[in-house]
């Protein structure tokens, strides 16, 4: 079924490929030529917006939390496949509840033959983390075949969690100063402010989905920093340029121009990255389902949102621009009288 | 921008092209790709998640370590005290993670200290120049001597521990039969197990998790076992349970007649009277000396065979065994039997291990990841170059042929650096589709802004690409960042995300600026277009 699909759309591919060669193919315009689209203007709307949902996202993580998963928890994790039929989650909550092993979940997973299975951090030491497990394979018995089986120490979880958050904040650091030396310290300043609102709203995004957070989740973080940057820096490059060309123009106008001139590529770039990331969450498989939807929230819906409406305008702010005035060749005293 | 002379030309393909050309091994089943010379071996190596396997952290116990190091100091600095005639009031102690012992006579004290500093030894035998010591011994006053480990005498004693540890592991290990287990060490005091295709660790969890520390030794027969228990213990004997149930107290003697350290050889086998398994193990030329000596002076008693301070069985001697081999019965099972043969062939752990990680996936899991990850992965690809096909028309087409060169040398890379690709790895790639052909829009709609900027076609194509060149670099150095931070902290599939992804950033980068540059000067020496059909 899958195969013949894919045939198809090999074909379908080669047809567009020949046809476009030879040039037969209506161009498309995603973008209309020259946009003209105020958004500096926006800052006065989108920075408190922006100040409002960041503030929501930090309350609900000090009071939803995250629902940390056992690589940060520790604890046993068992997947389980019924070896026929559906998986009958009532029995299996039964006999697993008479193990005295704490709190069990029992959850659906993928189809109605497979369960996840978790369980609590054992109170001790490794060593109870390990009978859980043996108690559990044997109350589990021959009606199901494990498929996956994670146990983590309470210890092991820990550092786990440190050496996650300590990659996050280093990672941030390394960019920073990447973007100190390539441009001046205004941008790298504004490119963090941006960092840190894409983390917290998608940490927002986590509390409230109650997605898995785990080390795939720091996996998830550093792809979207990644790419949001990669945008930021693509709009920072432009305002660079523009200000080594145009020394009079009025900082806002000069954002405008930017931010303008380089949507199509942040459009276009973007609904690529989100064809990619819609493939891998729809035929991706579970085991990645929680890790696609957290990249798609934070690289298609908050990275675009933050080069375009914070990265770039929170620059009036940190100053950049302001002295272009002096540089001796284009020093006007029109300009002067304003400030 | 668009001028490449012939060499330059020709390099860019050639590396593209080898690049490729590394992932061929991979598309040829293990076996056949095993018979090529080994620089054409190098293949992507399957994760864990995806091949299925158990993944298990192992920690050596350092508290034990830290313990046995203080009580091998007690034991020589008692022996070197009487030896040298000096009193001390008290005993021995270990206290405070040292040894403490308070001399008698106030005079006694430096000649004491003398004696007792020639114990500690210089780290790292005749190697070490650092001018540590493995013992620090100090004078505490009040008659009191310290002894103590120092921190770097104690991570040195760690580190010999793991390696030995490794050993010993490897060869537990290997003696599952296993494929390619890839053991190795993990920080301080980890060690770090995988072994492909095991379903269930149970048996090896077994395997690793006894020291093995075997021994022979007399059993005391001048105390019946209860009296023993109401506390009636000799000092130079101790009370140990037997290995299997129901728990049969024994009060063996704690001197050691012969130690697991020198048998050479031991196979499970049938007992030829009774037919149940027991385990036959040989000595070595000492190890038979010692056990033929000490059979021959308590033929008659019973001695006990103790395995991690568990008594196996103990039998009665009858006569004197000299030909320095034995066997071991005790209630086994053919596979208990087995698993002991195994442990003492392998030697004994210098310190218990325990389990901290565990991580298992089953073959069928992995098969669906795989095929799933491809699905999507296709699926992907497919949507980004229809994308393309529309957006760009004839770039469309170049920006295409670009991507699935770039796909290609990733792979290529991934094989020839023997990488191992896991389920987020396969995400990484999927998203490399999806980023990768931003460098071909960054150029596209650099050349469409030039061109509504008024310049001629071959002009507004040069200057997309000069224009465009610097930003790509920056912007993809940034997550080229990120992707370094993720493989430095993450471990297993969260690394092999970052591997493909970083390795697609450099394909990416590198296809941006050579291939997509070379294709378009081509199209436009031989077409010299008037305008860009973009």
């Amino acid at each position: 079924m899958t195969q013949t699909v894919l045939i198809g759309l090999g074909v379908l591919i080669a047809i567009l490929t020949v046809v476009a060669a030879l040039g037969l193919l209506p161009s498309l315009r995603i973008v209309p030529d020259a946009t003209h689209f105020d958004f500096t203007r926006f800052r006065r709307i989108s920075f408190p917006i922006s100040a409002a949902l960041s503030i929501v996202a930090i309350t609900l993580f000090f009071t939803h939390g995250l629902n940390l998963g056992i690589d940060f928890k520790g604890g046993t994790l068992l997947e389980v496949k019924a070896r026929s039929g559906t998986a009958d989650i009532a029995a299996m909550r039964t006999k697993l509840d008479a193990l005295g092993l704490g709190e069990v979940q029992l959850q659906q997973f993928g189809g109605p033959e497979n369960v996840l299975i978790r369980v609590a951090e054992q109170p001790g030491s490794d060593a109870a983390q390990q009978a859980a497990l043996q108690k559990l394979r044997g109350a589990l018995g021959d009606s199901v075949d494990i498929q996956r089986t994670e146990v983590l120490g309470p210890r092991v979880a820990g550092e786990l969690l440190a050496y996650g958050m300590l990659g996050l904040m280093l990672a941030i650091v390394a960019i920073l100063i990447y973007l100190w030396f390539r441009f001046e310290w205004q941008f790298a300043l504004g490119a963090m402010i941006a960092n840190v609102h894409d983390i917290v709203l998608t940490i927002g995004f986590m509390s409230i989905s109650q997605v898995d957070f785990d080390l795939t989740s720091i996996a998830a973080l550093l792809t979207i920093l990644g790419y949001s940057l990669n945008d930021t820096v693509v709009i920072y490059d432009r305002i660079r340029e523009m200000l080594r060309r145009y020394k009079k123009m009025p900082m806002p106008q000069l954002l405008n121009e930017s931010i303008n001139s380089t949507l199509s590529r942040s459009i276009i770039t973007h609904v690529t990255v989100t064809l990619a990331l819609l493939a891998l969450l729809l035929f991706g498989g579970h085991a990645i389902h929680s890790f696609t939807a957290v990249m798609m929230f934070g690289v298609v819906l908050v990275g675009t949102y933050t080069s375009i409406f914070i990265a770039a305008p929170i620059l009036i702010y940190l100053g950049v621009g302001e002295h272009r005035e002096d540089a001796p060749d284009t020093a006007t005293p029109a300009k002067k009288s304003k400030a | 921008m668009l001028y490449f002379t012939r060499w330059k030309a020709l390099g860019i393909i050639l590396t593209a092209l080898i690049v490729c050309l590394c992932a061929v091994p991979n598309f040829f089943p293990e076996a056949q790709v095993k018979t090529w010379p080994a620089w054409a071996q190098r293949r992507l190596v399957l994760g864990l998640d995806l091949q299925g396997g158990s993944y298990l952290l192992l920690e050596v116990d350092s508290n034990y370590v830290k313990k046995e190091r203080l009580d091998q100091i007690r034991d020589d600095v008692r022996r070197t005290l009487r030896d040298a005639k000096i009193g001390f009031t008290g005993g021995v102690a270990v206290r405070n993670d040292a040894v403490e012992v308070r001399i008698t006579k106030e005079t006694d004290v430096q000649p004491a200290l003398a004696k007792l500093r020639e114990l500690s030894q210089p780290l790292g035998g005749l190697m070490g120049s650092s001018g540590q010591r493995d013992l620090e011994v100090v004078d505490a006053g009040g008659g009191v001597i310290r002894l103590g480990v120092p921190p770097a005498a104690m991570l040195d004693r760690m580190r010999k521990t793991i390696e030995q540890s490794i050993q010993i592991v490897e060869r537990r290990v290997n003696e599952l039969g296993t494929v390619e287990p890839v053991i190795q060490r993990q920080g301080n005091d980890r060690i770090l197990v995988q072994v492909p295709g095991l379903q269930d660790p149970t048996r090896l969890k077994e395997l690793l998790g006894k020291t093995a520390k075997m021994e022979f030794r007399m059993v005391d027969t001048s105390v019946p076992p209860d009296q023993a228990q109401a506390g009636r213990l000799p000092p130079e004997s101790e009370l140990l349970t037997s290995a299997s149930p129901p728990p049969t107290p024994y009060v063996v003697k704690k001197q050691v007649l012969v130690a697991g350290g020198d048998l050479t050889d031991a196979q499970a086998t049938f007992d030829q009277r009774t037919g149940e398994p027991v385990v036959s193990f040989k000595f070595n030329t000492s190890g038979a000396r010692k056990f033929s000596q000490a059979t021959t002076e308590n033929v008659g008693l019973p001695f006990a065979i103790v395995l991690d301070n568990k008594v196996i069985s103990a039998p009665v001697i009858r006569e004197p065994i000299t030909g320095g081999q034995g066997q071991i019965s005790g209630s086994f099972t053919v596979q208990s039997a087995n698993d002991l043969a195994i442990l003492l062939r392998a030697g004994a752990l210098p310190a218990p291990l325990t389990v901290v990680e565990e991580r298992t996936v089953g073959p069928g899991l992995g098969q669906d990841s795989i095929e799933k990850g491809e699905l999507a992965a296709y699926v992907g690809s497919i949507l980004v170059v229809v994308f393309m096909l529309v957006t760009y028309r004839l770039f469309g087409v170049f920006a295409n042929i670009a991507v699935t060169i770039n796909v290609a040398m990733i792979f290529g890379l991934l094989s020839l650096l023997n990488a191992t690709l896991t389920l987020p790895g396969i995400a990484g790639i999927v998203l490399t589709v999806g980023i990768a052909v931003d460098s071909n829009v960054l150029i596209y709609e650099r050349i469409r802004e030039e061109l509504r900027g008024g310049r001629n076609a071959i002009s507004a194509i040069d200057a997309g690409f000069k224009r465009a060149l610097a930003t790509i670099l920056d912007s993809n150095i940034t997550t080229f960042i990120a992707a370094a931070v993720l493989f430095y902290i993450g471990t297993g599939p969260v690394r092999g995300f970052a591997v493909t992804l970083g390795i697609g950033i450099i394909t990416t980068v590198f296809t941006a600026f050579t291939l997509t540059r070379l294709i378009v000067a081509w199209w436009v020496r031989w077409k010299r277009p008037q305008s860009v059909p973009i």
